[in-house]
């Protein structure tokens, strides 16, 4: 019992000390206010306009304002999670939370958590702006089944960012190179900037793999049930949203112990400008 | 094993894989240790010291637990640290030199803080050990300033600092003063010292290329070199080994070929190089009567004496006399190649 408080006691203390960087850096790294919420307004703007032109319901403008906040949370979770442990390799960071007496779930966790705290407030920021800017109304119709399908959204999002970060331990350029890769297809797959359901329903069942597919989905049809453009019902989306949860949470563990081990007797921890 | 050893290993070995493109030749492994046999006492402070690419942090890293042998075992506190990894990990910390820690935007405090909470460290506790290292290494009065605004040296002294907040029973001390001027070195020398005296029971394993901070610091010394452990004692019982040997460093003009002043007789090892526009010549010899050989040698190539030294054996000179050359001379090859 003694030693399971102790685990439990540094397991928080990681997560809260992994977490703070990510959120003091909100204070003191003020250029994401440009960067992050003035850039992605300039691309959600040039959807709005496509949309106003083709004379297309007032509710689309709305669909791109919420994918356009949704996307500070792929970027954070591709740039700031999934290739974070390259990083801590190449700064040396790596090999000293690897020979901390602490869980790397911890230090996974409390990078996610700090991205999403800080990226929540970024997202919110597009989000008011974007719906200032162009005038969008949202009526909000469950307030509860909101608040899940978005924490759902994120711990899958977050959890599939884990799983990414750990492939970071054995691969160095490669897996960077995937990030890349990734990168725009998502942007394409995941619906940002226009309902999922258009892709049809085949191509929209693959994508719904990527957490941030169903998420957005379900929150266009709270935000606007009248608009007709839901792909799956919403509590089929919210239980996907939550089996996919579990599943990346675990798969980022179980894949963390793995190719852990296999950095470790490949030698691949510490090597650097891999 | 015995509870009273704090890092024991036995028959210890690391082979690489190298990956080879198609086509391309060469050999496919590295051997960075073999056979290593090695026992660190409880309280003791002792160090490993070999060439660079001898061996030292690759056994570093497997007693850390950052990489696992390809043969052999390792047994930190007493607990192997490839079936037990994170027993071992709650009684060691490690410092490399040379290397920073922590994120820029943080400040040196913070910095420190956020190690800290990976052990656990309660916010007082936390404290406390910060302040009390930051005024070990001088930067109390940077504790507020943001790592990014710190020089190389601060940020090493930082990181130097970390290594010792978590009360490690096992520290680990990868060539710690590499880079830092003199001052600052023999700072964290002396607090090396006083943190293992004072304090019974703990270990430190340093690890360096410097002889003499092994001569000064170090109860026992293991010398390596390509992945061999070549012998192990106390410094002072090391240099008995060439008692009544003659040691001599000689300075002369620049000479071209240095080969021949190993066959000369009377010489039993030689080690030398150029430096600053002069060459520098290390010689063991059997007795004093060799020198006269040795001078003319230099004289029959052309060179001029510039200076001569008769001293007492260092631990280099013990280097020297096992491996056939220098601590810092080049010609060492990172590892062996099969």
């Amino acid at each position: 019992m003694k030693n399971f408080q102790r685990e439990l006691a540094v397991f928080v203390r990681t997560v809260i000390g992994r977490a703070y960087p990510r959120l003091i850096g909100l204070q003191r790294e003020r250029s994401w206010l440009f960067f992050e919420i003035f850039l992605p307004l300039l691309g959600t703007a040039a959807f709005v306009y496509i949309y106003r032109a083709l004379g297309a319901k007032p509710e689309f403008t709305g669909f791109v304002v919420l994918g356009g906040a949704m996307t500070a949370y792929w970027m954070n979770v591709l740039w700031s999670m999934a290739t974070q442990f390259y990083w801590e390799k190449e700064t040396g960071n790596l090999a000293l939370y690897l020979i901390a007496p602490t869980s790397r779930m911890a230090i996974l966790l409390g990078m996610a958590l700090g991205g999403m705290i800080s990226t929540t407030v970024r997202a919110l920021a597009v989000l008011i702006l974007g719906s200032l800017v162009f005038r969008v109304t949202f009526t909000v119709s469950d307030w509860g089944s909101l608040g899940l399908v978005f924490f759902l959204t994120l711990v899958a999002l977050y959890g599939m960012g884990m799983m990414f970060a750990s492939a970071f331990l054995l691969y160095g350029r490669e897996a960077w190179h995937m990030a890349n890769l990734l990168q725009e297809p998502v942007f394409l797959l995941s619906g940002f900037y226009f309902p999922i359901k258009s892709l049809g329903f085949w191509i929209s069942a693959v994508a719904s793999l990527i957490p941030i597919t169903l998420g957005l989905d379900a929150m266009r049809q709270i935000l606007y049930p009248q608009a007709g453009w839901g792909f799956l019902d919403v509590r089929i989306e919210t239980l996907t949203l939550a089996i996919l949860s579990v599943v990346f949470l675990i798969a980022a563990h179980r894949m963390l112990l793995w190719l852990e081990n296999i950095a470790r007797r490949e030698g691949r921890l510490t090597v650097r400008g891999q | 094993m015995s509870q009273m050893l704090a890092v024991k290993t036995e028959n210890l070995g690391r082979v690489y894989q190298i990956k080879r493109k198609r086509g391309e030749s060469g050999p496919t492994t590295l051997v960075a240790l073999e056979g290593v046999n090695l026992e660190v006492r409880q309280g003791e402070l002792f160090g490993l010291l070999g060439p660079n690419g001898a061996g030292k942090t690759t056994l570093i890293k497997i007693l850390t637990t950052l990489l696992t042998p390809t043969s052999g075992r390792a047994f930190v506190d007493g607990i192997d640290v490839v079936e037990n990894p994170q027993e071992v990990r709650r009684r060691i910390n490690m410092v490399s030199g040379g290397e920073t820690c922590g994120y820029g935007l943080l400040t040196v405090e913070e910095n420190l803080w956020m190690f800290t909470q990976f052990y656990g460290l309660d916010f007082k506790t936390a404290r406390e050990r910060i302040q009390y290292m930051l005024e070990v290494v001088g930067l109390a009065d940077r504790a507020k300033t943001k790592v990014y605004h710190l020089s190389t040296g601060m940020k090493q002294k930082m990181n130097f600092a970390r290594g010792f907040l978590n009360d490690p029973q096992i520290l680990f001390l990868d060539e710690p003063t590499l880079g830092l001027d003199v001052q600052t070195s023999r700072i964290l020398r002396d607090f090396v010292k006083r943190w293992v005296r004072e304090r019974p029971g703990k270990t430190i394993l340093l690890t360096t290329h410097y002889m003499v901070e092994a001569d000064e610091l170090c109860d026992r010394v293991a010398i390596i070199d390509q992945g061999r452990i070549l012998a192990c004692d106390t410094p002072a019982n090391l240099k008995k080994r060439l008692q009544g040997a003659s040691v001599f460093k000689l300075q002369t003009t620049p000479l071209d070929t240095l080969e021949h002043f190993k066959q000369l007789p009377g010489v039993t090892q030689f080690a030398g190089h150029r430096r600053n526009g002069h060459t520098e010549l290390n010689f063991i010899l059997e007795d004093e009567n060799a020198l006269v050989k040795v001078l003319d040698a230099v004289q029959a190539k052309g060179g001029h004496l510039l200076s001569l030294e008769k001293r007492e054996p260092t631990l280099e000179d013990v280097f020297i006399h096992l491996v056939g050359r220098g601590l810092s001379d080049e010609e060492s090859p990172p590892e062996r190649i099969l």
